[in-house]
């Protein structure tokens, strides 16, 4: 397969905008067309190789080095290919995107996924904050696609998601959930206040204890059958989620019934 | 300037098609020109300047929904700032530059903007006065105005006329606009006032019709050149066609203009029963030539909805539990905004947008229904060439009319209407006719005296391209759009009417603003400074 290689040279004083960093915009270049691509340093423009060393051959699969966290909109609107960071990246990784993959070994900033409508996106570090929302002002949020950050997440995880899977492996912070349409997530190591926030449909599963709103309202215990189908998909990615009886049992809240909603929000509470 | 070869249709010149030379100095139709250029028409036709009798371009109301749509901003075709034009955005509700730019280009180049309340006037002049290349007017809200009602409610309908008169030239407006009657007052006490006779909360025995026909009179005695332009109670529900009904019965005698008449034309009983009652609604108004009305069309599609008409709003949010703005301008009126998608698969919003099309093509006479889509409400009005291509062509209609569902044909006469508009009409509906409802004679013809506003589309066989797209737009003798580019961009006039009115009212109204209003009233009124090229026209006279 051809991999295109992109190493920053130096690191970055001001943001760049790189929505041209994807398969889509530069699988079909020569390299010599990859090195002209036009990017904004702040609000100059800048050819690629004057930021990046270029190596490999462009085709499905991008691979970005170095510390991008000032990089953002990597992957936008992507629909096929395979990008692999080694380093931090900025704001809007993966937004709007449609297809393919986005593997990052570092840390993310906001807005990952968001509003994406379908691929799958890994952050082994940390993320900030609104991965897979709405952007301001819009309807709905990650209408389909997975998104999983293995550290810990920011503020709004998913406000206004339709559909599609976030997995957060470490803490989450405030509002995960925040007008939750539907999809699910999965907070491996809990989230702090007001998750699930005027959430009307969907699914939120912690596996730690959580501080409940007010207006979620206990169910039942009990171990939903549909969580075996979804504990054997996380697997695939290395994603522990328990299920069985004799190791416990989820606390099932529905809310939020100040929208009112019929979102359901499962707390596991180990046997 | 000279054009010459196109097919010209001025309809209040009665020609229609006429190949014929049209010269321009100074701004203005001549008989002769010598020198200058000279555009070869051929092949071309020729249109008087487009004018949009009611529309919402500036002021508190748009620039609130300009706010609560930031996800339009950023699917919108963006204006990136150049030699002759600044930057801006469309959409559903464009910014002020942005709006300028798309109504020059597809050929309009004067507008109405229908609603202002004093206390946000000068915001509405100072962003009318950032819309580029178009003349603009604008009307103030009246209906609600609580000093006004008071009046009307104690009988004082004299003081009530100098208190109308002294607001419009406090405004800086043209005209005055009714929306909802007592309906906006009422909503301060969270009801509404749907039927004329109802009682309106907060009042002892004023009634919405009592309104109409106080407010229909002063307009008329002050001799204003636009008649009381007015949106009736119960905008929008199912079963208002006899509301709007009784409206017209009480303004027999009187000069009025119906605003966007499509949202007051339903019968049936609830939403599930809700079907288009254009039939009898034109009727009636064919046999009253007191009237005027724009058609307020609906096009399937996203859009924003903003009016003065607070309740009306918020049920509209209930119904679509989307955004909701609102806006309580102390004691002069409310307002509204929800963002709303026009479906062809919706029952409601397929009678909606069959009953517009259906008015224009009932109403027989072109001189007095106008196109217009109360922009945004019903679809913002850069869309008004899709509306005639389904004016100009039936078999074009026909094919729209395939894909509602057969529930929604039970409801509608659409099907039945084989009426195809002429260019000549098109030309009478978009600009002859509107221009001659807002009382300005020097607008919406090509005659010579008149203002040298005109558009000259290329003719080809798709319709709503060609109005999409003309091939030079002339604004006061400069050519503005050639070729898609824009070429100019002049400022406009503005108008004005300053009707007489005895100057104690003053000591009046100082009081009433000192215990109830939070700003002084010195800062009350527009200054007429703040006005880009005021022209105050004459108010008719009146016996």
């Amino acid at each position: 397969m051809s991999i295109l290689t992109l190493t920053l040279k130096d690191q970055l004083a001001v943001p760049l905008e790189a929505e041209a960093l994807s398969p889509d915009a530069l699988g079909h270049l020569s390299l010599d067309e990859v090195r002209a691509v036009p990017l904004y340093l702040g609000k100059r423009r800048r050819r690629i190789d004057e930021l990046f060393d270029v190596a490999g051959q462009p085709g499905d699969e991008l691979h970005l080095r170095g510390d991008l966290h000032r990089v953002k909109w990597i992957g936008r609107g992507m629909t096929r290919g395979r990008i692999t960071v080694d380093g931090n990246v900025g704001m809007h990784l993966g937004a709007h995107m449609k297809g393919g993959e986005i593997e990052v070994r570092g840390d993310a900033g906001d807005w990952i996924g968001a509003e994406m409508t379908g691929g799958f996106i890994r952050v082994r570090g940390n993320a900030g904050g609104q991965a897979g929302a709405a952007y301001r002002g819009s309807m709905a949020g990650m209408r389909n696609g997975t998104i999983i950050i293995e550290g810990s997440a920011g503020l709004e995880i998913g406000m206004r998601m339709r559909r599609g899977t976030i997995v957060i492996g470490g803490p989450a912070k405030d509002f995960a959930g925040l007008q939750m349409k539907g999809g699910t997530i999965v907070l491996l190591r809990g989230a702090e206040i007001r998750t699930g926030a005027w959430m009307v449909r969907g699914t939120i599963i912690s596996l730690a204890p959580l501080p409940l709103l007010p207006t979620f309202a206990f169910a039942c215990s009990q171990n939903p059958v549909f969580l075996n189908l979804y504990a054997k998909r996380l697997k695939a990615w290395g994603i522990s989620l328990p299920y069985a009886p004799h190791e416990g049992c989820y606390d099932c809240y529905s809310g939020d019934a100040s929208a009112p909603g019929k979102g359901e929000l499962l707390v596991w509470r180990p046997a | 300037m000279r054009i010459i070869g196109g097919k010209v249709y001025d309809p209040a010149s009665g020609l229609d098609g006429v190949v014929k030379e049209i010269c321009i100095a100074d701004g203005r139709i001549v008989a002769e020109a010598a020198g200058g250029r000279t555009i070869d028409a051929t092949g071309m036709i020729v249109f008087p300047g487009g004018v949009d009798v009611h529309t919402h371009v500036a002021g508190g109301a748009i620039n609130f929904a300009r706010a609560m749509t930031p996800e339009d901003h950023r699917r919108t075709q963006a204006f990136i700032r150049t030699q002759t034009g600044r930057s801006g955005l469309g959409g559903m509700a464009p910014t002020t530059f942005a709006t300028g730019y798309l109504y020059a280009g597809m050929g309009w180049t004067t507008l109405n903007e229908a609603a202002v309340p004093i206390l946000s006037a000068k915001h509405t002049h100072e962003e009318l006065r950032d819309v580029p290349i178009v003349d603009k007017s604008c009307l103030v809200l009246m209906a609600n105005n609580e000093i006004v009602l008071d009046l009307l409610e104690a009988g004082e309908i004299e003081r009530a006329k100098q208190v109308v008169a002294w607001q419009i030239w406090a405004s800086k407006a043209y005209g005055v606009k009714a929306v909802n009657p007592g309906g906006v007052a009422a909503w301060k006490w969270g009801k509404d006032a749907k039927q004329l006779d109802d009682p309106i909360e907060g009042y002892n025995k004023l009634t919405p019709g009592a309104i109409v026909s106080g407010l229909a009179q002063i307009v008329e005695e002050l001799g204003l050149p636009h008649p009381l332009h007015l949106h009736c109670n119960n905008l929008g529900a199912p079963g208002n066609i006899s509301t709007t009904l009784e409206t017209m019965r009480r303004l027999e005698g009187r000069r009025a203009h119906m605003a966007h008449l499509q949202y007051h034309a339903y019968g049936g009983d609830d939403w599930s029963t809700m079907r288009s009652e254009t039939v009898a609604l034109a009727e009636y108004f064919n046999a009253h030539p007191n009237m005027t009305t724009d058609a307020g069309a609906v096009l399937f599609g996203d859009t924003v909805t903003i009016t003065a008409d607070g309740p009306w709003q918020h049920l509209l949010y209930k119904l679509t539990g989307r955004k909701w703005g609102n806006l309580d301008v102390e004691n002069e009126t409310g307002c509204g905004i929800v963002p709303y998608t026009y479906r062809p698969s919706n029952l409601v919003n397929a009678v909606q947008w069959a009953a517009g099309l259906e008015l224009l093509l009932l109403i027989d006479d072109p001189w007095r229904v106008f196109l217009s889509t109360d922009h945004p409400n019903g679809a913002c009005f850069w869309r008004y060439p899709e509306i005639i291509q389904l004016l100009m062509c039936a078999d074009f209609r026909r094919d729209c009319i395939a894909k509602l569902s057969p529930q929604a044909l039970q409801r509608i006469t659409l099907p039945e209407l084989d009426r195809e508009y002429t260019l000549y009409e098109i030309a009478t509906i978009t600009s002859a006719g509107p221009a001659r409802a807002l009382g300005l004679p020097q607008k919406g013809q090509l005659g010579v005296g008149a203002d040298a506003d005109l558009v000259i589309y290329e003719e080809e066989a798709d319709i709503a391209r060609m109005f999409g797209h003309p091939r030079y737009v002339i604004k006061g003798g400069e050519i503005v759009i050639e070729d898609g580019e824009i070429r100019a961009t002049p400022h406009g006039r503005e108008f004005l009417v300053q009707p007489g009115y005895d100057e104690t009212i003053e000591g009046f109204l100082r009081p009433l603003f000192e215990d109830c209003y939070t700003m002084s009233f010195e800062n009350y009124p527009v200054e007429l400074e703040r006005i880009e090229q005021p022209e105050i026209r004459d108010c008719i006279a009146v016996e």
